[in-house]
């Protein structure tokens, strides 16, 4: 209880007296975190609809390996993109071995599937009579998978904060390709795991703290923006008279 | 403006539509109409490009349609269908109705004004803001026809407008209709399993029973002289009696049925297998035998007595059972009883001879 006390009490303190090396890691753990989240965003809310829409053989099987993907481990993912990008691998060239930007490929690998998957899920809860009726009022096809989009919206935005969930949080990854480089490559969890790893445990608390409070504020606005556009919409359709 | 020659379709095994051949005339109001599952739904999704044939072909404006997206596309948009229960977008009923304007690049006031005149023309004036996901059924059928009519499709297809509503929705949603109908030069394709909603609205009608298209022309035709006894019955001729003919003089025949005959009036052959069909409302009944002009008068008891509304339903067994429709109050001056005896008695005019 003691701890717990102390650490909350140390963590506004760092977040209030603007602590700088607080601040970098947080900005750095946002910075990849939100990146992974985006790029797996664009690149597999997109497949999950061609998933959904298209029919192909072996579409079940396709989906049951998505979802096992959801719990891919960390670590494991860690090790394979480490074997790609360690100077020997095969995409050791790039020579972006504990940076950044390989912590982010690592991240989609480990977001992909689930922004796949539960985008496959959200759009599987949208009445295919909504896309009917796009077509029916003369919607070309892309027209009306767009429609399906927009009426999952809320559930395609909560597999995109799912992601978001899994890429903030994970530590394995970030430890292993990252290597928790001080000013670089250090996010939340490895300063978490380095600082309980040396015995200050307030500090890691107050660090998990913020952990936390940067999910859940992520989360409140992501819901807010689509709330205040549907307001909008509404808004800007009210009679002018 | 629409042709559709040797239709088929399957879903598998289950052949939907036979053979289906018809045309609906510029302007016209041509109602498909049969029981349910009888094909009539699946009909308005070919014609409205939703799926595709299993064989034969539609032709539209003269330009027959052919497999590619993209003139399937370009046909689409000059028409509009409403389904039998239709799906709202999550959005305003204004969102809703300008969808079909928005995605052909319309925008600003010219939308604007369009939108509102369909909610307008649907009385749903004021509904604009509203959450389309909120509305009742009736109101969400006025949605989905606003969102229709907006585009002003050149031809409009109306899946049983009706069928899922209360009793007084639907008839709004009927007058609605022949509103739009008579006001603009739309030409519509509606199906409707309620035979009077069919003569009520109509121009044109083809009855689709069983996946094949059994009849086809003005409902008063249709409904005085059906061609069949599936579409004898399905047009609310209660009375269909099997019988031979057994005389023919200058189209004036005699059916001899069960021990009986019925006069009436036909061009069939003697020897010919036949139904005699008479509607319930055209009998007429008495307590005595009548010296009347009606050629056929047969006396019988009364097995049931249903009332409903101002009507009084009167099931007979004259020897053969027979089903007579007249004023509750009739029934009540004439104080009619079950197994009371009574005389019912029809025109030879008012029996419609059908090919047996």
């Amino acid at each position: 209880m003691h701890y717990i006390v102390d650490a909350f009490v140390l963590a506004v303190k760092l977040i209030f007296t603007g602590n700088h090396e607080v601040y970098a890691i947080t900005a750095r753990t946002l910075e990849i975190s939100i990146s992974s989240t985006l790029i797996s965003a664009l690149l597999f809310v997109p497949l999950g609809c061609l998933i959904y829409f298209k029919n192909f053989r072996g579409k079940k099987g396709l989906i049951s390996f998505i979802q096992t993907c959801y719990s891919l481990p960390t670590v494991f993912v860690g090790l394979l993109v480490f074997l790609a990008f360690s100077r020997a691998g095969p995409l050791g060239i790039f020579g972006i071995m504990f940076t950044p930007q390989v912590m982010v490929i690592g991240q989609v690998i480990l977001v992909g599937p689930i922004v796949t998957g539960l985008a496959i899920s959200a759009l599987s809860g949208v009445s295919p009579a909504i896309r009917e009726t796009a077509i029916s009022l003369g919607a070309s096809r892309f027209q009306s998978v767009w429609v399906v989009l927009k009426e999952a919206r809320f559930a395609v935005l909560t597999a995109v904060l799912v992601g978001f969930g899994r890429a903030i949080s994970e530590v394995g990854l970030a430890l292993m390709v990252g290597g928790n480089i001080r000013g670089y490559t250090r996010v939340l969890t490895t300063a978490i795991s380095l600082e309980t790893g040396i015995g200050d445990v307030a500090l890691s608390l107050a660090l998990g703290f913020i952990l936390v409070a940067l999910a859940l504020i992520v989360t409140v606005l992501a819901n807010r923006f689509l709330r205040v556009k549907e307001a909008d919409v509404a808004q800007s359709r009210a009679p002018t008279s | 403006m629409l042709k559709v020659e040797r239709l088929h379709h399957s879903y598998g095994k289950a052949e939907i539509l036979k053979n289906i051949d018809l045309g609906v005339e510029q302007g016209e109001v041509f109602v498909t109409i049969g029981p349910t599952g009888s094909g009539k739904t699946t009909l308005l999704r070919l014609v409205g490009l939703l799926e595709r044939p299993t064989s034969g072909q539609i032709y539209f404006d003269g330009h027959v349609v052919n497999n590619s997206e993209k003139q399937r596309l370009e046909i689409r948009r000059r028409l509009a269908m409403v389904s039998q229960k239709p799906a709202v977008f999550n959005a305003t009923v204004f969102d809703n109705v300008a969808y079909g304007l928005k995605i052909r690049k319309e925008s600003g006031s010219s939308l604007r004004y369009k939108v509102i005149n369909a909610l307008e023309t649907v009385g749903l004036a004021g509904y604009d803001r509203r959450d389309a996901r909120t509305l009742s059924g009736g109101e969400t059928q006025r949605v989905a026809i606003a969102r229709a009519i907006v585009i002003q499709p050149e031809l409009l297809l109306l899946d049983e407008p009706t069928a899922n509503l209360d009793p007084v929705s639907a008839s709004h949603i009927e007058r609605l209709v022949d509103d739009i109908m008579k006001k603009s030069d739309m030409t519509v394709m509606m199906s409707t399993h309620d035979m009077f909603q069919g003569q009520r609205l109509a121009h044109r009608m083809g009855v689709l029973i069983g996946g094949e298209i059994l009849q086809t022309g003005k409902p008063a035709e249709i409904f005085s002289s059906p061609r069949g006894r599936h579409i004898a019955e399905f047009v609310g001729m209660e009375n269909i009696i099997a019988g031979i003919i057994t005389s023919n003089e200058e189209g004036m025949v005699d059916i001899k049925i069960e021990n009986n005959a019925i006069e009436a009036i036909s061009n069939f052959g003697v020897g010919e297998k036949v139904y005699a069909g008479i509607r319930p409302e055209e009998i007429t009944l008495a307590r005595t035998k009548e010296s009347t002009s009606a050629r056929n008068t047969f006396a019988g008891e009364i097995t049931r007595i249903v009332l409903f509304g101002p009507l009084a339903r009167i099931e007979l067994n004259c020897g053969f059972p027979l089903i007579a429709l007249i004023t509750k109050r009739s029934a009540e001056e004439m104080n009619l009883q079950t197994e009371d005896r009574i005389h019912a008695s029809f025109k030879a005019t008012g029996v419609h001879v059908i090919k047996g």
